[in-house]
């Protein structure tokens, strides 16, 4: 399939789309005008899309600098009468969640959508957090999707409740749904309304304490009516067995429950709960009044669970609930069919048939790593060396979230404390107060552009003293190579203003800012032994781009990176201090170079002891050894 | 119908996702329900990559222990990591390339020997069909084939539910017009390498 499908394919069309693809054909059958986002697993492939199809479909989309910048622009274009669409992995609404909450009491005039991916399991995140909660933090309804086609239908349908309400609503996917492929039936395109106005009205927008107060009121009673509507909505669908025993679910947990229920022809009723705040209350007692006991199966937290429970005790009813709370189903990580059979098993007194692991054998793991010539790898091989040369074994190193952060395995072992976003140079204002440990804190470009600026000012302002190294390699590249502030080209590929990370943090008043080339590593390495030797914030940019955006190297074209066997004494400093994945042992334990993996960075070539790592010119264009 | 499931492993880098996509869209042109579960993100950089799918009736793509019908492992050590999905009625398409970890020198276990993994997958499976696709794909042109000689193999598995022209129509919608040449090269030569190791 070619990707402008998902725009140029006609109502009836077919395609298998990938949940994240179909969040945004929903976006075009919907009119979404205006889009934003900031890229994060498992939700960047809508953003990827968008900036293919925006143009053409006459709607804007943006990379936006931050989450929190991506949900107030959808805000306004939203209070402006467009309909807005803004999504993000589930750790990233907690950037934006200080907005969130006043968008919810401001509420909108255009239909305003916020997807929120949420990652069981933490498949590419730092946490699994439920998104389910900020639906009751911030009083605004949820959907929940299980599929690709759900996904599609519910953008639409959460427009229609956005406009009808006039508030923003919730679109929650997990891992399993954004990265889930299926057939997708579509619909018709809606050709967006583009020109928006804001109608000012003050007393709406402007929640200060006296119109807050009235924001909430508000919102309370839409809340209210819109809990009338999830009891009487058909996207909360009840399957009966005629049994004592029902079974309530949502989103990717409903595909696992009716996987096992019509394969082992369980006996169970099924409540499957798509509008999922405001919790259908009056369906829920329909549902509970003809069983006895009820298995609640969600992911992650059990906030169906404890909200059935208050239904049950407000009511007076007598029934048994089963869930994570009773532990008959386990409380973290993202569920499967066999997790569900187990469960069901359990609650139901039955013996289930569960698989066998069946291998005896011991395995190797496979954790991932930078990729051959990676200059994320030389910097980190050249601070390390440059501590070394100054004595230097103490070593504190605050890191952030990107491909940068798996330095984390060993031999690089440079990643010792992580919070969020940003957080590599807020914490080294605390390492550099609380100890009198060197600290040498890492952070990519683009993380430095969405969370980076304000702890730099913070730590020049506060008299810390560490050194920051910036590891700018031109693109986000951990989620797929997405532009940032600091490229000359925006979200939609078109030219763009390119922001100057030296003068950022020239302006910040870091008074040592230094930029290096990492794969030059004597240069690199000498230039580290200076910032660790400065008494304030250091500031070095290690600045080369992503191979991955890089291409074939064209230069090197026709040069190997070869070992002379004469030379090599089999130290192994290569294998084991760089551990560039092209470097291998062969069956003989000569080491070798792999060819095809080589990117010709030569790092490996300027830091061997023997030197017996050289560039060799060959004749064979495509790169393999005779 | 009950599903036909196919659990593939590999490496990121391997192709795995792209020869999914175009089992999946075989499956939707032949009129069959399909769905696939994939994990993107950091397991690109050299990690485990799998993917699972079912054709037929099935509402997740996750699938349960024991129960793939099919495992296509474009790496050995990724093949045995994968054991636990199959049954003694699986078939095993298996490519006997390694990759090796890249901190396997600081590893607790030793790479498994090949002769290990396919013992081992051996005893577990109907059939274990096992190629050096990564050979077969550099004869036929290009070491990126390779996951077009696994795909190739698969269609000559028996019962396997997608028609061999089926296939070969979703891969020409699915990769660049002038790599067409190299890739059908490799999906005949895998075609052919897994009919005559069935016969």
């Amino acid at each position: 399939m070619n990707i402008k499908e998902i725009l140029t394919g006609k109502e009836k069309d077919k395609l298998f789309l990938m949940g994240n693809e179909a969040a945004v054909r929903g976006a075009l059958e919907a009119g979404v005008a205006v889009a934003s986002t900031y890229p994060g697993t498992p939700s960047s492939e809508i953003g990827n899309v968008l900036s293919v199809l925006a143009e053409d479909a006459g709607m804007y989309f943006e990379f936006s600098v931050n989450e929190k910048v991506a949900l107030e622009v959808a805000a306004a274009a939203a209070a402006s009468g467009l309909r807005s669409f803004t999504f993000m992995k589930h750790v990233g609404v907690n950037v934006a969640s200080d907005s969130l909450m006043s968008v919810a009491y401001t509420g909108v005039r255009g239909g305003m959508v916020i997807l929120t991916a949420d990652d069981p399991s933490m498949f590419s995140s730092q946490n699994e957090q439920d998104n389910r909660h900020y639906a009751r933090l911030a009083n605004i309804p949820l959907l929940e999707a299980s599929s690709p086609q759900e996904v599609k239908d519910l953008m639409k349908y959460a427009y229609q409740l956005s406009e009808e309400f006039e508030v923003p609503v919730i679109l929650r996917t997990t891992t399993r749904v954004s990265h889930m492929r299926g057939v997708v039936e579509l619909g018709a395109l809606e050709k967006p309304k583009t020109n928006g106005h804001f109608e000012k009205d003050p007393q709406r927008f402007v929640p200060v304490p006296e119109s807050a107060r009235v924001m909430h009121r508000n919102l309370v009673e839409k809340m209210g009516e819109i809990g009338v509507l999830s009891n009487n909505s058909s996207l909360n669908e009840s399957f009966d067995n005629g049994s004592q025993v029902g079974i309530i679910t949502s989103g990717s947990a409903y595909n696992y429950v009716m996987d096992v229920v019509e394969e082992y022809e369980l006996p169970v009723n099924v409540l499957k709960i798509t509008f999922s705040y405001p919790l259908p209350e009056k369906k829920v007692l329909e549902f509970l009044e003809n069983i006895e006991r009820v298995l609640v199966v969600e992911e992650v937290d059990p906030i169906m669970e404890k909200e059935i429970m208050a239904i049950i005790g407000k009511h007076q009813i007598n029934k048994v609930v089963h869930g994570k709370i009773d532990g008959t189903l386990p409380r973290i990580y993202e569920y499967s069919p066999d997790i569900v059979l187990e469960g069901v098993g359990r609650m139901m007194g039955l013996q289930m048939p569960v698989g066998t692991d069946s291998s005896s054998v011991e395995l190797p793991k496979r954790p991932p790593t930078l990729c051959p010539g990676c200059p994320h790898r030389a910097a980190y091989f050249e601070v390390k060396k440059a501590a070394e040369d100054l004595g230097l074994d103490d070593l504190i190193f605050p890191t952030d979230i990107g491909c940068y952060t798996l330095g984390i395995e060993a031999p690089y072992e440079i990643a010792d404390y992580l919070l969020s976003m940003g957080s590599s140079i807020g914490t080294s204002c605390g390492f550099s107060k609380a100890t009198d440990q060197t600290v040498v804190s890492f952070i990519g470009d683009s993380t430095f552009f969405h969370a980076g600026i304000p702890p730099l000012i913070n730590a020049v302002h506060n008299k810390n003293n560490f050194v920051l190294v910036i590891l700018d390699n031109r693109t986000t590249a951990m989620t797929g190579g997405q532009p940032h502030p600091g490229l000359p080209v925006d979200g939609m590929g078109l030219e763009a203003p390119e922001m100057s990370i030296p003068e950022i943090v020239k302006a910040c008043g870091v008074d040592m800012v230094e930029i290096i080339n990492p794969l030059s590593v004597r240069n690199s390495k000498e230039i580290f032994k200076k910032a660790l030797q400065h008494d304030k914030v250091a500031v070095v940019i290690s600045q080369y781009p992503c191979m991955l955006i890089k291409g074939k190297p064209e230069k090197g074209k026709n040069i190997i990176i070869h070992i002379e066997d004469d030379k090599c004494t089999g130290c192994d400093t290569c294998v084991m201090e760089l551990t560039c994945p092209a470097i291998y042992t062969n069956e003989d334990g000569k080491i070798r170079i792999d060819p095809l993996m080589c990117r010709r960075c030569s790092v490996c070539v300027q830091t061997c002891p023997e030197k017996a790592i050289r560039a060799k010119k060959i004749d064979n264009k495509r790169g393999e050894e005779e | 119908m009950n599903p036909y499931n196919i659990y593939i492993s590999g490496v990121g880098g391997q192709g795995i996702i792209k020869t999914s996509i175009i089992m999946g869209e075989a499956a939707m042109k032949s009129n069959l329900s399909v769905v696939v579960g994939e994990i993107h993100g950091m397991s690109q950089r050299g990690g485990v990559v799998s993917t699972q799918m079912k054709i037929g009736d099935s509402y997740s793509p996750l699938i349960e222990e024991g129960k793939a019908k099919l495992l296509l492992a474009f790496e050995p050590l990724e093949a045995l990591r994968a054991i636990k999905m199959i049954n003694k009625d699986s078939y095993v398409v298996m490519n006997t390339a390694p990759i090796y970890p890249f901190n396997l020198r600081q590893s607790e276990h030793p790479y498994p020997e090949l002769s290990t993994i396919l013992d081992q997958l051996q005893s577990q499976a109907q059939k274990v069909i096992a190629m050096d696709a990564d050979g077969i794909a550099k004869k036929a042109g290009h070491i990126l084939a390779t996951n077009m000689v696994m795909l190739g193999a698969v269609a000559a598995v028996p019962d396997f539910p997608l028609e061999k022209e089926i296939i070969l129509a979703s891969m020409k919608d699915n990769l660049p017009e002038k790599s067409i040449p190299i890739n059908l090269e490799a999906f005949e030569e895998g075609f052919s390498f897994c009919s005559s190791s069935l016969l």
